[in-house]
């Protein structure tokens, strides 16, 4: 079976790309189609899971060769896949919640008249993501992490007649490729100084280089972790990429494309291990960014752009994770993993909302939904539980093991991730309370019900993986089943048992959330959002995403319109300019040879015979000198 | 021998200002004709002086290409004077810049 782990790959890429040349009569089917090839990647993708964990803990990586896919002198690479424990995991992720939520999106989409193309590029996605998780080459990764930034711009822009659809893909697509060239430039500087682009050997082979060959490859594979999972400073797409339909926004950008940054950092952790410098500004990156989503995701109205600031907050928390180096690889993937069970059930549940709200996304038009939508609610409330962490729910282990490996390495990060924790439960009860409970507060022409079983049914699914998430630490199976990958998770022992700090960070979730529900929950909210300046300054800095997209515009966008300007005035003015002046000039001098070509014979006659008495009085001259 | 040349470089210059300012082809023509028989005469004449045959060989290569020439130069001014109905050199312009 695990030679036959290409087919995870080839099942939805087939089907997706067939599906796109089909035709019209494949729009009554195609998703049915595209589900069932989803479905069939989840099902191979269980049974070599289980082959893989059926094998001794020091065999279980494969490692298959389909093909040469570049062969130039020294530079070699193979289209080959690894499947070890990691990918497992990942695979399970991806095929499992994508299955899912392409069900959920049959429902969904029922009434889009281009479903087929929506279902070909879920698939697409799908396999390109399966590609980037499998590959054993940097370059393969690279072909599917640049596959799932075309799924995800084609996806983001899926309702492309909005131009603001069509804007946020091109955001997110812009914004990437700056991200991508760090990747690409990691590429490079892998072969330059190691000759090879191979996953293992680079691991392995990065400690005879210099450390300050490994902290630039640490920092370039960062840039391009940073774009493709929206941290700080590549943060900015992120919330405007939830112009797309909602199961992309839980598939792509809340599941697993957003967070391939963290799969690439735990992938190359070779690398990292050998630069401290490289694993500090990981850690940097994801406290600034899990604190700035917190912070993004207190003061948003629109409920999914609250939840996408929730997603970054919590990349954060991964990245942070996998930025402590063999302390926090194992921890990053399991809070990875809770998170995408919980994330995808939150967002699917605010598509839940919005398809009984008529596609309204201001939380201040919701209110009382609960006993409108009882399913979506219930569901809703496990994934709430999860992420705020509610003891026994997934989010609970998960980012409990985070924010002890992070006061292991540094106290002050340690508060950071503790005040993350705060945040994350006060923007989250806020959320449910605006949704949820207190006054109705719905347009006139709204009436709530809820969705179909279709959509209901993944919720359930996805909210029981919310509750029992958590499972996977159970006798540290998680940490186990990684460390062939990841290397042993070191445990440093903190100055409080983990108990009490358990205790500690369940009290601090207690009072973000107690002061969430005394502002929203007791108190009417308001129906229309209060102006910029009727607001407090960190509202305001919250609702205009930490003014990022006004820095990117004063930091990037100017100076590079500016500099455009002036290169083509001076291509214009001066190279164009000589070019077609001494063309215009050639131009002259040929319109003033035309004039002695008159067609005339005689006067032709005429030159030759002046021509030839010339040559002759010149032959007399010299003959005669 | 002087005589001779003079008559050749009178004939020649006949030949060529009838080149020049004739209209008629046919005329043209004549006129071309006209400055080849005056080189053959200078030629002819220099052999005599000479004593050897160099230049009356060359005077019948003149010929003989001359020949040739009226030969496809007739053709062309016929055919001209078939499609325009004129044989003034001064009308068929049509290679003109």
């Amino acid at each position: 079976m695990l030679d036959l782990v290409w087919l995870l790959v080839a099942i939805p890429l087939v089907s997706g790309l067939g599906l796109l040349v089909w035709g019209k009569e494949a729009d009554a089917w195609g998703h049915l189609v595209a589900t069932v090839a989803s479905a069939a990647s989840f099902v191979l993708g269980v049974v070599a899971f289980i082959e893989l964990a059926g094998r001794d803990a020091d065999d279980r990586s494969v490692t298959h060769v389909l093909f040469t896919w570049i062969e130039a002198g020294p530079f070699h690479v193979d289209m080959a896949y690894h499947y070890d424990p990691l990918a497992a995991l990942f695979v399970l992720l991806i095929t499992g919640v994508g299955t899912l939520i392409h069900v959920y999106s049959i429902g969904y989409m029922a009434h889009d008249e281009r479903r087929r193309r929506f279902f070909c590029f879920l698939n697409i996605f799908v396999a390109a993501m399966l590609t980037l998780v499998l590959a054993a080459d940097y370059l393969v990764i690279f072909l599917g992490w640049e596959g799932v930034g075309l799924a995800s711009y084609l996806l983001i822009g899926f309702w492309q007649h909005k131009p603001s659809a069509a804007a946020a893909a091109k955001k997110a697509f812009v914004v990437n490729r700056v991200g991508d060239l760090g990747m690409a430039l990691a590429i490079m500087l892998m072969f330059a100084q190691l000759g090879t682009t191979d996953i293992a050997s680079v691991n392995a082979s990065i400690g005879s280089a210099s450390t300050s060959v490994a902290t630039a490859m640490g920092l370039l594979l960062l840039l391009g972790a940073c774009g493709k999972s929206a941290q700080v400073p590549l943060q900015s797409w992120l919330l405007d990429a939830m112009e797309g339909p909602t199961p992309v926004s839980a598939l792509i950008h809340a599941a697993t494309m957003v967070t391939a940054g963290v799969y690439l950092v735990v992938r190359s952790n070779g690398i990292f291990d050998a630069s401290e410098a490289a694993r500090t500004a990981v850690v940097v990156v994801g406290l600034v960014t899990l604190l700035v989503g917190a912070w993004i995701g207190c003061a948003k109205d629109d409920i999914k752009k609250a939840l996408a600031g929730s997603t970054m907050s919590q990349i954060g928390y991964m990245m942070l994770a996998a930025g402590l180096g063999p302390a926090g690889y194992a921890f990053a993937i399991f809070h990875l993993i809770t998170h995408g069970f919980f994330k995808a059930n939150m967002f699917l549940g605010a598509g839940s909302v919005m398809h009984a709200m008529d596609d309204d996304v201001d939380m201040r038009h919701y209110g009382a939904l609960r006993t409108s939508l009882p399913i979506t609610f219930a569901t809703f409330a496990l994934g709430y539980l999860a992420i705020i962490g509610f003891p026994g729910f997934s989010g609970f282990f998960s980012k409990d093991k985070i924010i002890e490996a992070a006061f292991g390495y540094n106290v002050w990060v340690g508060l950071g991730t503790l005040l993350g924790a705060g945040v994350t439960a006060f923007y989250m009860t806020r959320l449910m309370m605006m949704t949820f409970f207190g006054e109705k507060r719905w347009r006139d022409e709204v009436h709530p019900h809820e969705s179909p079983l279709v959509m209901t049914i993944p919720l359930m699914v996805l909210g029981a993986a919310s509750l029992l998430g958590g499972a996977l630490l159970a006798g540290d199976w998680i940490v186990d089943w990684l460390e062939p990958v990841v290397g042993h998770t070191e445990h440093h022992e903190l100055a409080i048992p983990a108990l009490a700090m358990s205790a500690i960070i369940v009290a601090v979730v207690a009072v973000g959330a107690t002061l969430a529900y005394l502002t929203y929950g007791r108190r009417p909210v308001a129906d229309v959002a209060p102006l910029d300046s009727q607001v407090r300054w960190p509202v305001r800095a919250g609702r205009h995403e930490m003014y990022g997209n006004e820095i990117n515009e004063a930091l990037v966008v100017r100076p590079v319109q500016h500099t455009t300007r002036t290169l083509v005035f001076l291509d214009g003015r001066g190279i164009d300019g000589f070019v077609t002046g001494l063309a215009d000039r050639l131009g002259e001098a040929s319109q003033a040879l035309r004039k002695p070509q008159n067609g005339l014979v005689r006067s032709y006659a005429l030159g030759i015979f002046a021509g030839a008495t010339l040559v002759l009085v010149a032959l007399l001259a010299v003959t005669l000198a | 021998m002087t005589e001779y040349l003079s008559l050749s470089l009178i004939l020649f210059t006949i030949g060529a200002v009838g080149v020049l300012v004739r209209r008629n082809a046919i005329v043209v023509f004549m006129c071309i004709e006209l400055m080849l028989n005056a080189t053959n005469l200078a030629l002819v004449a220099f052999a005599h002086q000479h004593g050897n045959l160099d230049g009356q060989i060359a005077a019948f290569f003149v010929m003989v290409v001359a020949a040739a020439e009226v030969v496809v130069g007739l053709a062309i001014i016929v055919s001209i004077y078939r499609t325009r109905r004129s044989a003034s050199v001064d009308d068929a312009d049509l290679l003109k810049g």
